[in-house]
């Protein structure tokens, strides 16, 4: 399985972290993971509506305390 | 078969830039939406940072029209670029400190600059003649198209049957009969359209899309720029005048007080930067200091922090005052008496 790249948007606001992640997945390859570490509870909806509208997957959305951990595969876009 | 016509629509969140993408989507054209964040986005943030809001439902609404549409979008930080937009706008300000004429030139010379790289034909607004004081006018849309340099690339649907033919239409990329005369400010042929779409559902931000248009956001703005050496700003600046109370005793520092716990865990994250005090012997909001200050400017700072946690009736409250990274020391202070915070203090 190929690396999974890690996006620290912790404390940054929607749609920041919203685009960080775009700006991620441009320079990513489809298959590839990106593990997105967030503290904005809007990231539960935004990245997968992002995803949805990008042809990404999201493979999991995880709580750990006040962090946000949402794990997303690359789509063929 | 050719290849369909490709265009970018502006798209804010609301329904007007949502039933301009729908217009040319019907007419067989390959749509995809761009929305800017100036950082002065009301879209997300303080609904993120308040306590009371964190319970309710959060969705960006670009991003939930894009899907409503079945469009990519393509979310673009502005924050840097925008500040020649604030800080000198050409056309000037609105009632605020909203340069929306300036705005839109921006945002569509932005989206301009975008076709030209990304092989698009033209650009779609939702504007509509007459709806907004400042940049939705007869006379100032052709501004706008000026200035941004998009020219006759930019259509907008809504309204087009009010305006000379742009070069889609010219050309026939659209057909013109199908797009529309909206005008003024009421909003029925919206609801009408929307209706013959079958959207039940979009968003209607009170006080619109951007915090410059606040007057409380505004007059902190402008607070912050007139004790500063210059009007710059940084993505910090922006956010914190989006929270807690601000209060100015002196000239040279102010006071933000966080006014929940949702606005203390947000300010946490600033501790590192400013001086920050917390009540200790009593329950209370976190307060940071934004300015250089002295002895006696902390112990005045650490009266009013006092003043707005639960000891505030106390003789004696014991605060920790931590400067930015260092360690924390402890300071006993008499709370403010409410009389004697002056009412100009708040910002």
């Amino acid at each position: 399985m190929s690396e999974t790249r890690e996006l620290d948007a912790r404390r940054l606001l929607c749609p920041l972290p919203v685009i960080r992640t775009q700006d991620a997945v441009e320079q990513m390859q489809p298959g590839q993971r990106l593990r997105l570490i967030a503290t904005d509870p809007g990231v539960k909806n935004d990245i997968p509506a992002w995803c949805r509208i990008n042809g990404h997957s999201v493979e999991s959305i995880e709580e750990q305390g006040d962090e946000i951990l949402i794990t997303i595969t690359v789509g063929e876009t | 078969m050719s290849e369909p016509r490709k265009a970018i629509a502006l798209i804010s969140g609301g329904l007007d830039s949502m039933l301009a993408a729908k217009v040319i989507m019907e007419q067989g054209v390959h749509v995809e939406g761009i929305n800017f964040f100036t950082g002065f986005c009301v879209e997300g943030h303080t609904h993120a940072i308040r306590s009371k809001d964190r319970q309710r439902p959060k969705r960006n609404n670009a991003l939930w029209v894009a899907e409503q549409l079945g469009i990519r979008l393509h979310i673009v930080d502005v924050i840097e670029e925008y500040k020649d937009v604030l800080l000198n706008p050409k056309h000037g300000y609105g009632q605020n400190m909203n340069p929306c004429l300036d705005c839109k030139g921006f945002m569509v010379r932005k989206a301009h600059e975008w076709i030209r790289e990304h092989g698009f034909d033209f650009i779609i607004t939702g504007e509509v003649v007459g709806q907004r004081p400042m940049s939705q006018r007869k006379d100032t849309m052709p501004v706008v198209a000026r200035e941004s340099g998009a020219g006759d690339l930019l259509l907008r649907p809504l309204c087009a049957k009010h305006l000379p033919p742009t070069l889609p239409e010219r050309e026939g990329w659209v057909d013109r009969d199908k797009l529309y005369d909206f005008s003024g400010r009421t909003r029925k042929p919206q609801m009408a359209l929307a209706e013959q779409f079958g959207f039940r559902d979009w968003a209607t931000p009170a006080g619109g899309c951007c915090f410059l248009t606040d007057k409380a956001y505004s007059d902190k703005l402008v607070d912050m720029w007139q004790h500063r050496a210059s009007r710059d700003y940084d993505l910090d600046d922006i956010m914190l005048l989006k929270v807690g109370r601000h209060l100015r005793p002196r000239p040279h520092f102010k006071l933000i007080i966080a006014r929940d716990e949702g606005e203390g865990k947000f300010l946490e994250g600033y501790r590192k930067q400013f001086t920050s005090l917390k009540t200790v012997s009593h329950g209370g909001p976190l307060v940071l200091i934004d300015g250089e200050v002295n002895d006696d400017d902390i112990e005045l700072a650490a009266r009013i922090a006092a003043r707005y946690g639960q000891g505030r009736s106390a003789p004696q409250v014991a605060l920790e005052v931590t400067p930015p990274g260092g360690e924390p020391r402890r300071l006993e202070v008499e709370p403010l008496h409410p009389n004697d915070i002056d009412p100009a203090w708040h910002v």
